[in-house]
């Protein structure tokens, strides 16, 4: 069975984040929209209403917000002889699934890359020089300045209700800020939360080394917020409940709370749920898309639908994978090195310690998703990369989200992992440890990429896509740096006890603890069409009607968090698409 | 006037050590809600055959033993909850993708890889266990002592008990689970009277802590379920 629906003007493949940003800054237009969402509806009331949503096994453990492997997953191996196999359950990292995507289930720490991240290839080579840059390392400039997109990053975060502290307004510095960011235009619009107990030790014990502890950016409310749409958030009241659940309070900044029910009202802007899109269908030339195709769960038919100008706003990996199936620029060969889609995947490099302190109540249950203090005295624009053997940066923080006891209880090192040694460690330390994290760069290499699996197929019969990823010495000694400067830090406040978990030489990468979802890459923005499969504004450089949001566009990934990047991206190329594409559709660069 | 949802988490209070005290305070409906289920040996799995709930029972008991300070698996009836979640979703795998080829010997490290489900590794896992317990101890786990049965576990969580590549999770899903159950809200079945929350001082399913924030001292009020039961 299938069916052709009329055409639209605008087709929106996913309605997370990037879909619903685009989807209202389009509506604006007067374009008649439709969204996508393979996955099911959802809202705040009854999605996450309490107290169900607070069900850690539900929600937390067995991730019933995320994508479902048997529905949609890939293939994974470290290098290119080993042989990948299917992700088969979630653990490395958790794509959103549903209305709202992983928007809903973010802990909402919003950050503004550095200056010199968006030209790292540029500025390692003039500052360090080129042969900084080992021979398999292939990171790019964006194309795009943060000069540029200061604009985009301050729409994002008034949408969003981010509460913050201001480092550098135009150029002057904010005491208590971060002194290192780039410079923005104005203070964040709500103030910072209130930090919990050991976002105070750690800020103090930093500060008294002579660094400059700043609030994390969060997407909790910190006070009541009306943004550019009518829409509210109310104050974050600490439920400790944010990461892998949906807000129960309307403070957390998502799809749901900041824009959907705004975007509804928009007569001519529809959605339709349980709609997986197959593929961009492409023009007999191949130089336009003429639409998707998608399936459509509840008639049980494939849908062809026609559309003007198609907008790719899945998750990262799936815009990659809608781009491999239908043919959306050349795919990347490693072996050659030519070729674009797929290319520079990249994922996160973090480590933490964990410090126990026997008389503090830390009461971790008291906590907010992006909660906690910060230094950026160790980033990527602070760090002499000749000196120090490596390219990269992190941030370093301490905060408390949560205290779900299946998702961990810290103990110290030789406790039992079960029977009476483990029971009793977790009554003494529960409650009791902190830890402070390196949340770090993670650059680009010639094989680190994305293609089709040989193999393994989807439900629709589709090739998985494949993942080839592993760690890099480069990196790995970026991690050990942080190690050090973390555990200077953590004796210095005299724990009881403290160890450390970074990766080591030689490490691999293991699928199955839970690391961030900070998948990138695969779709680059770029100024050559030879080295990017987007241009400065997300545009694809041969289909000029189709752009392809999110963190694929990164060239390699920064040392924070992406969503604010994937945000001010969003706002950025919609500017694009309104102000210079609809009057004169054709390729923007 | 004190309000009534204030009065068991007040005692609590006034005790000094809120979990000590909370746990000899187990409020009416919580301590109602204990008395209504049958005792463990009454149970009548859903999933596991009696064999299997014999090697679960006795398994779990020394995962989380009932001596010591704090509950045990058999109290808060981890059992129970081990039994409903192999049979239902997630016994099934009902969320995985679990499509040919299997390469259940690959590297751990690209997660797990067997052909048979989380009911199927428990199945396959307990015959394959026991068999090996009956070799090396002469008896099937449940019935060995349990300075044995800590023995065989510590084999099996080395991966010393020559499980083929399929069940090598087999350890690693008896040990999650057991925690789960200890540890998840009593609505899935284990966790009876809130005891595990109330033992480490998390208070479950408040979900408001604004002013508590940022406080080092120790919070005063027991756990709530989703039920709205209070322990």
């Amino acid at each position: 069975m299938a069916r052709t629906d009329p055409k639209k003007d605008v087709v929106i493949v996913g309605l997370g984040w990037t879909g619903a940003i685009m989807g209202i800054e389009l509506a604006q237009e007067g374009l008649d929209i439709l969204a996508l969402e393979r996955g099911p509806d959802r809202a705040t009331v009854p999605d996450f209403k309490y107290p169900n949503v607070i069900d850690e096994l539900e929600y937390g453990i067995r991730f019933g917000f995320m994508q479902k492997p048997k529905n949609s997953t890939i293939t994974v191996r470290r290098t290119d002889d080993e042989v990948a196999q299917p992700m088969r359950r979630l653990g490395s990292f958790l794509p959103g699934d549903g209305v709202g995507g992983a928007g809903i289930h973010w802990n909402g720490q919003t950050w503004r890359p550095m200056e010199n991240e968006y030209r790292l290839r540029s500025y390692v080579e003039e500052e360090f020089g080129a042969d900084a840059i080992p021979e398999d390392m292939t990171i790019q400039d964006w194309g795009v300045t943060a000069e540029e997109l200061e604009p985009y990053f301050d729409r994002f975060e008034y949408m969003a209700g981010i509460s913050g502290q201001a480092g550098n307004i135009n150029g002057e510095i904010i005491e208590g800020g971060n002194p290192f960011e780039a410079p923005r235009s104005r203070d964040y619009p709500l103030p910072p939360l209130q930090q919990t107990v050991d976002a105070k030790m750690f800020a103090e014990a930093a500060r008294a080394m002579g660094y400059h502890p700043f609030p994390r950016p969060a997407a909790n409310a910190s006070e009541a917020w009306t943004n550019e749409y009518g829409m509210q958030l109310g104050p974050c009241n600490f439920c400790g409940f944010c990461e892998r659940y949906g807000c129960l309070n309307y403070s957390k900044s998502s799809p749901q709370t900041c824009i959907l029910d705004a975007l509804k009202r928009y007569p001519n802007f529809s959605y339709r749920v349980n709609s997986e899109v197959l593929r961009v269908d492409m023009a007999a030339d191949g130089q336009t898309a003429t639409g998707v195709t998608y399936w459509d769960e509840e008639a049980q038919e494939e849908v062809t639908q026609p559309a003007d100008l198609v907008i790719l706003a899945a998750y990262q990996l799936h815009n990659v994978h809608l781009m491999l199936l239908s043919g959306i620029g050349e795919p990347y060969d490693p072996q050659t090195g030519e070729g674009v889609t797929g290319k520079n995947y990249s994922y996160q490099m973090t480590g933490g310690t964990t410090l126990f302190f026997k008389d503090v109540e830390f009461n971790p249950f008291a906590g907010a998703g992006s909660v906690g203090m910060s230094i950026d005295d160790f980033a990527i624009n602070q760090i002499d990369f000749g000196a120090e053997g490596f390219i990269g940066g992190s941030y370093i923080t301490a905060g408390n989200t949560n205290g779900q006891p299946i998702r961990g209880i810290a103990l110290p090192e030789g406790t039992p992992e079960w029977g009476a040694g483990w029971k009793q460690g977790i009554g003494e330390w529960y409650g009791h440890s902190m830890s402070i994290g390196s949340h770090g760069s993670c650059l680009a290499y010639r094989d680190c990429h994305l293609d089709l699996d040989p193999t393994y197929t989807d439900r629709h019969g589709r090739p998985l896509m494949r993942m080839t990823f592993d760690w890099k010495p480069n990196d790995i000694r970026m991690t050990q740096f942080m190690k050090g400067k973390i555990e200077e830090i953590a004796q210095s406040m005299t724990p009881d006890s403290w160890q450390s978990s970074f990766k080591d030489e030689g490490a691999r990468y293991d699928i199955r603890p839970y690391q961030t979802t900070h998948n990138v890459g695969g779709s680059i923005m770029g100024t050559d069409p030879n080295a990017s499969a987007v241009n400065r504004y997300l545009q694809a450089w041969g289909q000029h009607n189709v752009f392809v949001l999110g963190a694929g566009a990164f060239p390699q990934n920064i040392q924070y968090n992406p969503t604010g990047a994937v945000g001010a991206l969003a706002y950025w190329a919609a500017r694009a698409i309104r102000e210079d594409y609809l009057p004169n559709p054709g390729p923007l660069v | 006037m004190t309000p009534e949802f204030l009065k068991t988490s007040r005692r609590a209070f006034l005790g000094g050590s809120a979990a000590a005290a909370a746990l000899s305070a187990l409020s009416d409906a919580a301590l109602a809600q204990q008395q209504e289920l049958p005792p463990l040996e009454e149970y009548e799995s859903v999933f596991l055959t009696p064999g299997e709930w014999a090697f679960v029972m006795a398994a779990t008991a020394r995962i989380i033993p009932s001596d010591g300070d704090g509950p045990g698996a058999q109290e808060t009836r981890v059992p129970v909850f081990i039994d409903h979640q192999l049979a239902g979703d997630f016994g099934a795998a009902s969320d995985l993708y679990m499509e040919e080829p299997f390469a259940p010997e690959a590297d751990a490290n690209l997660g797990p890889q067997s052909p048979l489900a989380p009911a199927g590794i428990y199945r396959e896992g307990i015959a394959a266990f026991d068999e090996w317990c009956r070799a090396e101890q002469g008896a099937a786990f449940s019935e060995l002592e349990t300075d044995a049965q800590d023995a065989a576990l510590q084999a099996l969580a080395d991966d010393e008990v020559g499980l083929r590549p399929e069940l090598r999770e087999f350890w690693t899903l008896l040990l999650q689970n057991t925690k789960e159950g200890y540890f998840a809200d009593p609505r899935h079945g284990g966790n009876a009277g809130m005891q595990a929350w109330v033992y480490i001082g998390f208070p479950g399913a408040r979900a408001n802590f604004h002013e508590w924030a940022g406080r080092d001292e120790a919070y005063p009020l027991g756990p709530v379920d989703i039920a709205g039961e209070r322990a």
